[in-house]
This record gives structure tokens, sequence and C-alpha cells, in this order.
């Protein structure tokens, strides 16, 4: 029976204020009576456009509809035979701009809840069925993936299931890059990935952590131990400054520090070692998830006053609506067309404020979005302890540079071919690596291209 | 190339342990890959178990045959206690490195570098580094008091000249670092390049005294860190008015152009919360050692 209600069922979530100050996840996900409910408003297109918005092609209304059964084991397995990371793209995917963005429900009123059902659908699944793959038989033939972020994950999980041997290098302590390092615990619960990671072991993946690709072994070197292929997802970078006076006040950090001490090295956790300065105010510069994210944790970290301080306005925000609307709910004050000049320390060189001038949108640049300006004279003051900037990153030097003939283009990303391959014959690439800064399915998406890309490599060069 | 056997994945294993002062440590630690790559001026960073934080520590020597890493140690925070308080065949949780750049020895006829305190351990491996380069060296190194000397043998058996100094005179010279590069530096000495390894001040002090002789003066610096592979920008120090990352353009930099009053604020970063933990968390320390000690 199909439901012609014009709104999505909603999600159940923390209260915002409560949610505000822990670090549990915000939204809580469909009950499976509201995954049927919301399954129903599916119109079984013959000709799905959902699938064409989704970067790993996920089978959208092939599953949906085992949802509406209530075959919900079923639903599981339609989308993992193409994207093997659901629980993940679930709750992170910017289901907006992709597959919901195509849905023909979308056109009069809301479109189908994809990104919850696919959320529901693996939650369900870890919950109830949660049967560790087996590892496949297979060549045995020796692949490295560098990197074990959602690019390496993706690629790591399909090689595997080709009957590779997979080695997976990730440089961090633990295994998950962004998923673990930057992304944080309310929005995507590390027990969640540590569970990929589990079962991507249980399909064969030797997962190694502690190894730094271009210091602890070179590209070559993993040839010369008898690697075939190679695979780089080694992520995004070294975060950015703006380069203006006082960045180098106490207090002053990048979003990836931020992020980096509060999830990763969970100093939110009063049991942990490694210390997070518990902020009064705090202004977050920049407008995208990463900033977003800085936002909300500095709010759980105690702060009575957050800023998100954003040279343009809000309707140019890169950052995905929900996060930004979760992140208003909570209390974080959003800025706009506002640009930070100057960070003014107090005696001890501690941070105490920060000074923007007002912008105004002008003519459209480059990027199609209108360029802000300065309005002379308007500059104010902002009270605040802490200045997190989240401006983007540029792309790490390590692997390009202890890797002779992998070429970079001139932002320093790696160039690769069609086929996910780099200028190094047998090393491909893919992920922010490539792209500079960019989402999580995205990076899925290269992973498992880089896989296809990889296999028919060495089937031709056996 | 041989497949190297991997130890246990993540847990690296103290061979050998040696009190060098009262709050001086040396360990060697299992760490093959570590091993087979460590060049002298390059760091690991250790974490001591899972909610342990990640610590940077300079390479002090390696042992390739045998896998190990040399790392050397005060006694200062948390974490380093903690480390302080491990035995040999006890396991470190993470170990890894080689990170940063090594000391460029290369193509440098005469050179002198100083070690102050801790850093004399750091500064060994680079001596013997450019001594193998084919280097003529000269090695000053300074501790506070006779006390607290360590690795005297060592640096005599690389040095072509070695002068220590005592901050009070009770061994060796008494007076600070920088007075006998001064006097060789006045007395026409050419070298090709300094290389300062200690506290911040001290190398402060040094690229004083070399600039006006045009001498080319390398610092090791070591800001804090938190990922030690260019993703955090926790380690930014700003020379020649750029900011460069220390654990990826570094660690060690042209001293001249190092802003160390600003790398010496930014390192009280987190004083005051260290301090409170190490009132709070003494408990939890005795009490590790106490259960070690059993």
């Amino acid at each position: 029976m199909a439901n012609m209600s014009l709104k999505k069922v909603p999600m159940p979530e923390q209260d915002p204020k409560v949610r505000a100050r822990n670090f549990q996840e915000v939204t809580l996900g469909y009950t499976a009576e509201q995954a049927v409910e919301e399954a129903n408003r599916c119109l079984s297109c013959k000709n799905p456009k959902c699938v064409e918005g989704c970067p790993v092609n996920v089978r959208i209304p092939e599953f949906i509809k085992k949802v509406q059964e209530g075959d919900f084991k079923a639903a599981y397995e339609i989308i993992t035979s193409t994207n093997a990371l659901p629980a993940l793209s679930g709750r992170v995917c910017p289901q907006e701009t992709q597959c919901e963005a195509r849905c023909v429900r979308g056109i009069k009123g809301e479109p189908v809840a994809i990104g919850r059902l696919e959320r529901f659908v693996a939650d369900w699944y870890r919950e109830n069925v949660n049967a560790m793959p087996t590892k496949p038989e297979g060549s045995g033939i020796k692949v490295a993936v560098v990197g074990s972020g959602p690019a390496g994950m993706t690629c790591a999980s399909d090689l595997a299931g080709m009957g590779y041997a997979v080695s997976m290098f990730e440089a961090l302590h633990t295994a998950g890059g962004v998923l673990v390092y930057g992304i944080p615990e309310f929005r995507l619960p590390k027990a969640i990935v540590a569970n990929e990671i589990t079962k991507l072991q249980a399909q064969g993946v030797e997962v190694m952590t502690n190894m730094v690709i271009g210091r602890v072994l070179t590209i070559d070197e993993l040839f010369e131990m008898g690697y075939k292929a190679v695979f780089v997802g080694s992520g995004a970078g070294l975060p950015m400054f703006m380069n203006i006076p006082g960045e180098s006040l106490k207090g002053v950090m990048s979003a990836n520090e931020y992020l980096t001490r509060t999830n990763l090295m969970k100093a939110y956790n009063d049991q942990a070692d490694t210390p997070v300065i518990r902020s009064k105010a705090v202004a977050v510069v920049g407008g995208g998830n990463v900033a977003m994210d800085a936002a909300r944790c500095a709010m759980r970290l105690g702060a009575d006053n957050v800023y998100v301080v954003y040279r343009r306005g809000e309707a140019e925000m890169p950052a995905r609506l929900e996060e930004q609307h979760h992140a208003k709910e909570e209390g974080i004050e959003f800025k706009t067309l506002c640009n930070p000049v100057e960070i003014l320390g107090d005696e001890n060189g501690r941070v105490k404020a920060i000074k923007c001038i007002r912008m105004e949108l002008g003519e459209p640049d480059a990027s199609g979005r209108r360029r802000p300006v300065e309005v002379p004279g308007s500059e104010f003051e902002l009270d605040v302890d802490t200045v997190i900037m989240s401006l983007g990153t540029s792309p790490n030097p390590l692997i390009r540079s202890t890797t002779p003939g992998l070429d970079t283009n001139r932002k320093g990303c790696l160039i690769v071919d069609e086929n996910e391959m780099t200028t190094r014959q047998g090393v491909f690439a893919g992920g922010d690596a490539v792209t500079g800064a960019a989402t999580v399915i995205l990076a899925m998406g290269a992973g498992k291209k880089g896989a296809a890309a990889i296999h028919k490599f060495l089937q031709e060069n056996k | 190339m041989k497949i190297l056997k991997r130890t246990d994945q993540n847990m690296y294993k103290i061979v050998r342990k040696k009190e060098l002062n009262s709050s001086v440590t040396l360990m060697e630690v299992e760490a093959p890959f570590v091993a087979r790559k460590a060049k002298a001026g390059q760091f690991i960073i250790f974490r001591i178990d899972e909610m342990g934080e990640r610590v940077p520590l300079t390479i002090a020597g390696y042992d390739r045959e045998a896998g190990t890493v040399t790392i050397i140690f005060q006694k200062v925070g948390f974490s380093t206690n903690a480390l302080g308080a491990l035995n040999e065949g006890d396991y470190i949780h993470d170990f890894v490195g080689p990170l940063g750049k090594p000391t460029p020895v290369e193509g440098k006829k005469k050179v002198c570098v100083v070690g102050g305190g801790v850093g004399c351990a750091i500064a060994l491996p680079s001596a013997a580094a450019f001594k193998e380069a084919g280097a003529e060296v000269t090695v000053i190194v300074g501790f506070r008091s006779k006390d607290i000397v360590i690795l005297e043998d060592e640096f005599k058996a690389v040095a072509d000249r070695m002068i220590l100094m005592t901050d009070d005179g009770t061994y060796g010279r008494h007076g600070l670092v920088t007075q006998p590069l001064q006097e060789l530096l006045e007395a026409g000495e050419q070298f090709d390049e300094v290389l300062a390894i200690g506290p911040v001040p001290m190398m402060k002090f040094v690229c004083k005294t070399t600039e006006p002789f045009g001498v080319h003066t390398s610092v090791s610096l070591n800001p804090i860190m938190i990922d030690g592979t260019g993703m955090c920008g926790g380690c930014r120090v700003t020379v020649g008015g750029e900011t460069k990352f220390a654990c990826v353009d570094g660690p060690e930099f042209d001293g001249h152009k190092v802003d160390f009053a600003e790398l010496m604020s930014r390192n009280g970063t987190y004083r005051d919360r260290e301090a409170q933990v190490k009132e709070t968390h003494t408990c939890r320390m005795e009490a590790m050692g106490k259960a070690l000690i059993k």
C-alpha cells in the first residue's frame, strides 16, 4: 500500500539541548515500523533516477522493495552488492544532492528518505545478523592499499571479494581514516567503523596500522615486497591557514587538530591522556561540513558561545543543510558575510578575540558563487578564547615526494587517468588524494572504481 | 628485498632499559620497520596504551640487524613517566616512524654539534652521521650539573674535539655551551654547519651566537604534535615568515629564521592542564609503578 504522504517519516533524534552536551549519536534511526512506512513512499519507478544519482549505484528501488516486504536481510544483500559500507554512507552521504535529489516524490513534497532507509537496513543487519564475510578463494595475488579511509576500505573490500591478498596500510594507530579522526562520534559512532574494519579482516584483508607509506615503506618498496598493484587513498592532507596576524596565538588551531584531539584521541573522555582546550567561546572559520563538526564538538566540550564565521552568505555555505540545521538547533550562531582580519591575544599570548570585517556579495567568481567583498570600516570584534580554522587542506607531500614518476597537478593532487591509474604503472589512486577535499561517498566511489581497474590491470598483466 | 617478519601488530617490545640519570631513561625497542629506515634527525611517535596520547621522540639510535630503535627520554610529563615505568620485556602499544626529514649530513667538511641536557641524546646520532659522512666534528655538550651528564663516552667516540660544560661547574668547564662556541668562532674557526639540539632557549642563544659570523645553523624543533604525518597542523612553526609543519617539513630548520618566541609560547598551550594532570594523576602513576615492581 503506497504511502502518499508528502513528508518523510521523521527520524527520531536526541533533543537539541541534551545532545549539544553529549557525544552520543544525534539521530537515532528508524524503527522497523517507521522504515516500512517510509519505504512505502517509494513508487518503484521503472526507470529509477535515484540510482543514477548514487556514486556507487546502489540498487535503490530494489532494496526499498525488500524493506516494504519486511525482508531486511535481503535488502542488506542488495545494498552491499554495490556498496560495501552502507552503515557509513547512510549516515554521512549528502543524499539531498545525490539519490534523493532525483527522486520523483521530491517533485511535489519530500523525496523518499533513501539515506535513512539505507542506514536502517545496515543497522538492522549489524544488530540482528552481523554475519562476518568469509575469505573467498582466489588468485592470492598481493595488492597494497595505502590509507584506510572510505576510499581504501571500499577498494580493499572489493579486491578481497575478488580473491586478491590485500594489505591495507594506515599511518595512524587506528584504521578508518577520516571516519575515525575527523567525523565525530555523534555523527558516526566509531564502533560502526571498527565493525567494518573487522569485516574487512574477516574477508582476509591484512590491516596494518602505524605504517606511514612514504616514510616507513615507499611505493617502490611495496612492489619489491611482491605487491603487484598499489591503490593510494591517502586522503586530504595539510590544513590551510589564513595568514592573518595572530594565527600563532595559543588557542588557534586547525579543524583537523581540534577534531583529531576530540575524536581520534578521545579527548572528550576524561580518561584520555590527550588534552583539548575546554573553551568558553569559540569561533570556527569556514562553512563546510568540517566546520560544522568542529563547531558542534566545541559545544559538546562545554563552550557557552560557538560562532561559525563564514565570508559568504548562508545560501553559499558548502555544508550539508542537515548539518547546518542541526548546528543551529544546538545553539551555534552563524556569522555569515563576515571575514576574520586579525586574531587578538592577551598578555599571555592566548586568544581573547577575533576581529572580523563584514562582507557583501559582488559578482560571481570562477566557482560560480558570488564573490564576497569587504565593506570598508565595518570591522567588529567577537570575544572568543579559541579560533578553529576550517579552510580546507592541501595534499600531503609524503607519497608524491618519495615516489619517482608519480605526477601531481598544480595543487599537488595525484593525477589519474580514466582508469584511476596514476602516471606510474600499477599505481592507482582515488579519494581526496586525487580530488582534494570531497565527500566520503565520492571517495568510496573512487575506491570501487580503483578496485575494478586494478582487477582489469592484473588480468591484462599476468 | 627480504620480506620483513612483522612483530605482533601494534605491540613493540622493550628489549633493553637503562637509567642514564635520575630522570633520563634509555630504551631499545623492537620495531623492525622503523629500524630499517631510521636516520639521524628523524623521530618516532609512541602511544602507551589505548587511552594514551601520541608523543614524539627523536630517534637516539638504531640497529638495523637486530631491528631495534633506541630512544632516550626525560620523564617530564604523564606519558614519559608512564613510559619510564615500563621495563624490559614489556610492550609499548604504538611506535611509529621514522617520521620527519633526516639531518642533511652530506657535503659538510667541518661541523659543530651543540647538545643541551637530554637533547644530547639526539645530537649524538647526528654527530655520528656527520662523522660517517666525512666531516670533522666538534661537539659541545652542556648539562646543568655533573650528576646528570649523559653519553660522555659515546660523544668522545665520534667527536674530533669534545667540550663538556656544566652550568654549575661541577664537571667539565663551567658555563654555558655558547661560551666555547663564541670563542671558537672568534678564533676564526670556519664551520660549514652548526647543529643545535636542546632546550628552546639554548637553541635560540646558539643561533644568536653564530648569526654575526654568518654560520649556517640548524635547530631541531619539538613543538606540540599529534599525528606527526602532516594532517593536524599542531606542530606549525614560523620559519622566515612562513608557516612550516615540523612533522613533514622538519624537524630541523634554519635556526636564524625560526620564530623562537612564538614556539616557546605555543609550547605552553597545555601547561596549565599538564600541571593539573600531574597533581591528580599521581595516584594512577604510583599505582602503575607499584604494579610493575610486583
